[in-house]
Order: C-alpha cells, then sequence, then structure tokens
C-alpha cells in the first residue's frame, strides 16, 4: 500500500512537469513579455522605456531558459522559467499585478471556497443519490419516465440560469436572503445558504441521471436475481446489495473532485461576491493578471493528481477486493 | 455588382463541415447496414422534433454564414467602394428587423421606451414622458388599439402560418405518417406565422440597452452557439481518433507518449486551461491590429480561436474512450487474423478498427454539442468567450445581467437568451439520447425477429 502510493506520487513528477511546461510556455512563449507589456500598458502609445520598466518589475527581464550571461549555476536559476515556473512546485507562486503574495491570498481564500463548495458537494451527494435510488426503484414506469424527462429538462438550462433566477426570486423577491456577500465565520450562514441551494439544484438534471444509470447496470446483473429469489424486500434490495456494489462507479467520479472543492465555483462565487479561490481566478482574467491565472492552473492540476491517487485509496475501503500493490 | 461576398473564416470551415456531412449522409444511403440504426433514430418521434427544431435552428444558421459586404452609392472617381459593415443573408431576409433600433430599452410589445426624456408638449412646456417608441406599433391611430391589432395580427398570421404548416404536414405524411411529428410540424409553423406577422409591426422581445430589437440578437446568437458546437468537432475529431486509435492498436512508446499527452493536458481544469489559452490569444490579436480589415473578421478569427481552444482542451475524454476501445477491439479473432494474413498495419486500422469505432465517436459528438452550447455562455460570462462584438447567448446573458436590478425589471433580453438556449440544447440533448440509444451495441434489441 505505502510503496504503491509511494509509485503513485512519483508518477506524477511527470504530468506535474509536463503542466508547468505546457503553462510556462502558453504565457511566456506565444506571447512574450514584452507583447505582454505592450498590452497591459495599452498597444499604441507606448515607450520602450515603460516596456523595460515593467518587465523589470515582474522580474520579467530575464532570459527564458537559458542565462549565458550568469555564472555557473546561475544559468539555469537565474531565468524566467527557474524563477517563475519551477518555482511552483515548492508552491512559490509569487507576487498578483498588485504586489500581493499569491500564496497568502490563496491560504486566505481556501475558507471562503470550502463553505459553500463542501456543503454542495455533501448534500448534492445524498439527494442525486437518493433520486437517482428512487427512479430505479420505480424503473420503467410513468414515474421513473417523468423522472427521466424532469432530468433532461433539468440539465438543458444554463447553469447561468440557476444562479440568475435563484438570486431574483429568493433574494429580490421573497427578500429571504441578501444576494451576494459574505462575512466569515457562523453568521454567514445567510450567504451561503442560497449559493449552496443553487449549486445543488443545478447539479440535479446530469448527475442523477448518470446515477440512474449505474445503479441500472448494477440491477440487470446475477446477484440481484439471486437476493430476489431469495425473498428480500426491493428496497433491501436495492439499499444493501445494489448501492454497495454500485460504489466503485460511484467513487470514480465522486472522489476526483474532492480536492477541486478548495478550488471553488467561478461562476458561484463571482455572482455571490463570496472572497474564495473562484472569484479570484475571475477577478485575475478579467485584469488580465496572467501570474495569478498561471498559480491557479498549477495548483488546479496538482490537486486533480491528489484526487486521482484519493480514488484509488477509496477503492480499498470500499471493496476488500482491491489491493493496491 | 451591388455586394462582394465575404467568406469568414468561420464560413469556410463551416461549408467545410456541410460539405463533408453531405459526403456521409450519401456514403450512408446506399450501404443499408450503415443505415440500420439512422432508421431507429427516426423511429423515435421525440427524435424526429427534435431535428425538426434542430433543423430550423440550421437553416438560420447557414443562412447568416452566407456573409457580404453591401456596396456604398457614392463613388466620386468611379471607383466601388465597399461597407466596412459585413451582413449576412439573414441579415437582407429579416431586413426591418435589423434596421429598426430604439433609442434605448422597451418591453416587448410596448409602444413606449423604458426611460423617461424631456420632452415639449403641445403647449411649449416641458415634461419628462415616456417618448413613444420610433417603429414599434407605430401604424397604430391610437394607443388603445394596440391589443386588438395584436390579437388580429396573431389570428391573421397564425392562419396562415397554420394553412401552410397543414400543406407541409400534408406533404411530409405522403412519405412519413407520423401524427405527432406532423402536428409539431404544424404548430411550429403557426406559430413562426403569427411571430413573422407581429415581428413587422412590434418588438415582439423587446429591445436591448442600445434599442436593438431582441428577437434579432437571439436569432443571430444562433449562429454563434451553433459553431461553438460543432466547428470544435473539426478539432476534437481527427486528434481523438488518430491519437486514441494509435495508441490502442500500436501499444508501447507510442501508447505511453500519448497516454501522457493527455494524462497532462486532462490534469488541468478545462476552465482554468481554456481561460489561460483565451487570455494568450487576446494578447496576440491584440497585439497585430493589422491582420484584420473589417471588425467582423476580427471577431470572427476570435470565434474560430475558440473553437479551436475548446477543440485542444476536450479531445482527452472521447481519446480515452477510443483508445479502450481499440485496446479491446485488437484482441478479437478477425484482426488476429488479419495480421496472420499478413495485412498492413494501415489497412487493418482504415477497414478493421475505425469503422468499429464509428459509433463511439459520433455518440461522443452528438453528446458534447450541448454542453458546447451551454459552456459558450459561461465562457463570454467570465471573459474567456466570444468577442464582445459578436451577438451570442453569452454576450446577451452578460450585458442584461446587470438589469435585473432595475426598477421596473428589465428582463425580456435575459428571458429570451435563456429560452432560445433551453430550445436548442434541449432539442440537442434529445435527439443525442436518440442517437445513443440506436448506436450503442451494447443495448440489446429484438428487432428482426419481430
Amino acid at each position: 500500500m505505502i510503496a504503491y502510493l509511494i509509485r503513485r506520487i512519483l508518477y506524477a513528477i511527470p504530468i506535474l512537469i509536463g503542466v508547468n511546461l505546457l503553462t510556462f510556455a502558453l504565457f511566456f512563449v506565444v506571447n512574450t513579455p514584452d507583447d505582454m507589456a505592450r498590452m497591459q500598458l495599452g498597444i499604441k502609445r507606448v515607450t520602450p522605456e515603460a516596456i523595460d520598466k515593467w518587465k523589470q518589475q515582474r522580474g520579467y527581464d530575464k532570459p527564458l531558459f537559458l542565462n549565458t550571461a550568469a555564472d555557473s549555476a546561475g544559468t539555469f536559476t537565474d531565468t524566467i522559467f527557474w524563477n517563475k515556473s519551477a518555482s511552483m512546485f515548492v508552491f512559490d507562486f509569487g507576487y498578483s499585478d498588485d504586489g500581493r503574495s499569491i500564496s497568502h491570498e490563496i491560504t486566505q481564500r481556501m475558507g471562503p471556497s470550502l463553505a459553500i463548495a463542501l456543503p454542495t458537494f455533501l448534500i448534492g451527494l445524498v439527494v442525486y443519490v437518493s433520486f437517482a435510488l428512487l427512479m430505479t426503484l420505480f424503473r420503467a414506469t410513468a414515474l421513473d419516465m417523468a423522472g427521466v424527462a424532469l432530468c433532461v429538462f433539468l440539465m438543458s438550462i444554463s447553469g447561468l440560469f440557476y444562479i440568475i433566477g435563484g438570486q431574483f426570486l429568493v433574494s429580490k423577491l421573497w427578500h429571504l436572503v441578501p444576494i451576494s456577500g459574505y462575512i466569515g465565520g457562523m453568521d454567514s450562514f445567510k450567504f451561503v445558504v442560497l449559493p449552496i441551494i443553487i449549486g445543488v439544484v443545478g447539479g440535479i438534471g446530469s448527475s442523477s441521471r448518470w446515477y440512474r444509470t449505474i445503479f441500472l447496470d448494477e440491477i440487470s446483473k446475477d446477484y440481484v436475481r439471486t437476493a430476489r429469489a431469495k425473498g428480500l424486500s426491493e428496497l433491501r434490495v436495492l439499499f444493501t446489495h445494489v448501492l454497495k456494489n454500485a460504489m466503485i462507479p460511484i467513487l470514480t467520479g465522486v472522489v476526483v473532485v474532492i480536492p477541486l472543492l478548495f478550488m471553488g465555483s467561478l461562476l458561484t462565487e463571482s455572482f455571490f461576491g463570496i472572497p474564495g479561490l473562484g472569484s479570484y481566478t475571475i477577478d485575475a482574467i478579467n485584469a488580465q493578471d496572467f501570474s495569478v491565472v498561471r498559480s491557479m492552473v498549477f495548483l488546479g492540476s496538482v490537486l486533480y493528481i491528489a484526487g486521482l491517487i484519493l480514488t484509488d485509496i477509496s477503492y480499498t475501503v470500499v471493496d476488500p477486493r482491491v489491493k493496491l500493490s | 455588382m451591388s455586394f462582394i461576398p465575404v467568406v469568414l473564416w468561420s464560413d469556410a470551415l463551416v461549408f467545410l463541415l456541410v460539405g463533408v456531412i453531405v459526403m456521409a449522409a450519401l456514403y450512408i444511403r446506399k450501404r443499408e447496414h450503415l443505415m440500420l440504426p439512422w432508421k431507429r433514430v427516426a423511429r423515435s418521434n421525440v427524435a424526429l422534433v427534435s431535428m425538426l427544431v434542430l433543423s430550423v435552428f440550421l437553416v438560420i444558421g447557414l443562412l447568416d454564414t452566407l456573409h457580404y459586404r453591401a456596396a456604398l452609392p457614392q463613388s466620386s472617381n468611379g471607383e466601388k467602394v465597399y461597407s466596412p459593415e459585413v451582413l449576412s443573408a439573414f441579415d437582407t431576409l429579416v431586413g426591418p428587423l435589423r434596421t429598426r433600433t430604439e433609442k434605448t430599452y422597451s418591453a416587448p410589445f410596448a409602444l413606449h421606451l423604458y426611460a423617461k426624456e424631456s420632452m415639449t408638449d403641445a403647449q411649449g412646456n416641458v415634461v419628462r414622458e415616456y417618448p413613444r417608441l420610433q417603429y414599434g406599433g407605430v401604424h397604430l391611430a391610437h394607443e388603445s388599439q394596440r391589443n386588438m391589432d395584436v390579437l388580429k395580427r396573431v389570428a391573421n398570421g397564425g392562419v396562415v402560418g397554420f394553412l401552410f404548416g397543414c400543406l407541409l404536414a400534408w406533404l411530409l405524411g405522403r412519405r412519413v405518417p407520423r401524427l405527432p411529428v406532423q402536428i409539431a410540424l404544424v404548430v411550429f409553423a403557426t406559430l413562426a406565422g403569427a411571430g413573422i406577422d407581429l415581428a413587422n409591426a412590434y418588438h415582439v422581445l423587446g429591445t436591448d440597452k442600445v434599442g436593438q430589437d431582441v428577437l434579432y440578437l437571439s436569432l443571430k446568437s444562433i449562429r454563434t452557439g451553433l459553431i461553438i458546437g460543432t466547428l470544435t468537432t473539426l478539432v476534437t475529431l481527427p486528434l481523438a481518433l488518430f491519437l486514441g486509435v494509435a495508441a490502442g492498436y500500436f501499444r508501447g512508446w507510442v501508447d505511453d507518449v500519448i497516454q501522457y499527452i493527455y494524462t497532462v493536458l486532462s490534469s488541468i481544469p478545462s476552465v482554468l486551461l481554456i481561460a489561460a489559452a483565451v487570455l494568450m490569444m487576446q494578447v496576440t490579436i491584440d497585439t497585430h491590429p493589422e491582420w484584420f480589415d473589417t471588425s467582423a473578421a476580427r471577431a470572427d478569427m476570435r470565434l474560430v480561436a475558440l473553437c479551436l481552444i475548446l477543440g485542444l482542451t476536450s479531445w482527452t475524454g472521447l481519446c480515452r474512450l477510443l483508445r479502450g476501445e481499440t485496446l479491446k477491439l485488437r484482441e478479437m479473432e478477425y484482426i488476429q487474423a488479419a495480421q496472420a494474413f499478413g495485412v498492413s498495419s494501415m489497412r487493418i486500422l482504415s477497414r478493421h478498427i475505425m469503422p468499429n469505432v464509428m459509433h463511439i465517436i459520433l455518440i461522443a459528438l452528438v453528446m458534447d454539442f450541448s454542453a458546447l452550447v451551454l459552456a459558450e455562455a459561461v465562457l463570454s460570462y467570465v471573459g474567456v468567450g466570444v468577442d464582445p462584438s459578436m451577438i451570442s447567448f453569452g454576450t446577451m446573458i452578460n450585458g442584461a445581467r446587470l438589469e435585473m436590478g432595475r426598477e421596473p425589471m428589465v428582463w425580456w433580453s435575459l428571458a429570451s437568451a435563456f429560452v432560445f438556449m433551453l430550445i436548442l440544447v434541449l432539442a440537442a440533448n434529445l435527439l443525442a439520447d436518440a442517437v445513443r440509444d440506436a448506436f450503442d451495441p451494447r443495448l440489446n434489441r429484438t428487432e428482426g425477429k419481430a
């Protein structure tokens, strides 16, 4: 088990190097730092001195990969790649355009992001699985058909509609909760409850349908027939047999997103004014703050890979037949 | 010539795509075994009605793809000068809808502007009043006639549309006698007839901030949505097909390299990867204004680049599926037999593997379409979508969402964008389900026995 985990983590390193090189190429080679400076300072009237100053402030005035002017070790370390890209491996993300430490911002903003994303994830999981089980219980009846039709309808609606419609209905018409904002601590309940509900409702369509397919796959297997032949009630079959056996496909899709919950949701956070990582990313995109976007890309892939490893571990928890070696 | 045809990049790619689809259709038509699953699709009424809806959208989108620039009337030295504004056949068709712009917001069927203005009345006093619209319902002698006039137009247009729909349904019924589809056709034609008659005199869905007709904007958005949903596949398909099949068939280091590439790409959360790539694309386009002669060309290049980026970031899922399927196929006896006979790898791939993974590709592509249409709106909101000057569902929603706070509320742009998007995506989803059911070989079927 330990040996397996170590091997998985070692496997992750080349992937992360690939991600790092890709983002580096995207942000520094496709457009040179000169282009970016011109973009930030205005295309038309910009002097070469202003560009040089802009680059120097951000440390973009060095060579990309090889600094032939520097001494032995500096050949590699005194470059943009080493300072801006490779340094992300030790989670040193540098500074954003307004001069704040990105690492500090990330630790500050993870909390609010989690306050929305974690409840949404947990409540959503319970709701979706129960709804799917209900449809499976009444499979091939009018109730099941209506459920599937509802799912298809719900998943055809734009995610933006759920947010805008929910804000309008709950906050503007009924005045139940504030439209947006966040204060932190227990008092923020009234701020987070609406985003959580909207997040859960928005996912019902696609998720419930997906779980239903998984359950239907299981229910046509032989062990279910055996269980029924033993005289077990249909409910018993569903909850103790089908649900347990459907755990592996469910975990495959679910566990991988757990670490990504830290990143928050771009749309929800920006609409509800939650100071999390999602709104941080959107603000950075709108302000064209490339160093923040670069850090988020790298952080996102680290968390995704962590999710993959967690998925493997979760298999051993639910299924004693799975041995990691 | 009073106009000059303009072929934007996206137009050329759409023509290419249409050509490919027509060729494929002609190829399939002659082959019974390839027609079989399509006949299964056609057996579902839901699928046929969805196809009807989608084809209406498709016609609008295609008309909107035939671009031209009109000649300007003046010319002092006899030289022809063309307008910098790029129009499409669709614009010409709906002419008045595009040109009749009001000053600012007005509600659906309104006769007055949304905002008050200072005006001088008959006595010469300055009063704050809601000014009459310039175009909406100007033919009315008195404002109280509006409701009667609307009803009259609904009836007139509806009857014409109904008769036309009945004719079409009758023609269709002679070849495919299917009552639900015929009813849908009649309903559709009736609605369209009433809508056309109303749109001639009113702003049926209101006007937006700069007074443009929202119905016109919604119809124009269709092309953007369709392009994002379809052109992306032009990038996804070759990448996923060649890399996936190669990885599965050749295994060894080829497999390792391809797996490494798609693991790296898929380990970056897709919104972030798209955002990063689009930001960089924007920098490139903004620092090279000299590449584009019209603003439409620049907006169009952004659209094509967005499709390219979406394609480059989304091929990994399909690639993984194809790799898995090929791994399974290459162990089949008929492939081993072909190898034993010394058939070359290329020939095995093209004759035995490719045709047997086609159903996966088709299912994945129709399933992706609706997701891409929805993604466009989200990306435009995030600020990494289409050019702000390009009419799309995303830009419509983006422009309208801040107006929800106004009193009285400006809801019509938002509602129209969401409803049009819902119809498009719902039809695509329903068709995708029917296609999946018809093509998926895992499903048990009893046909042939009956």
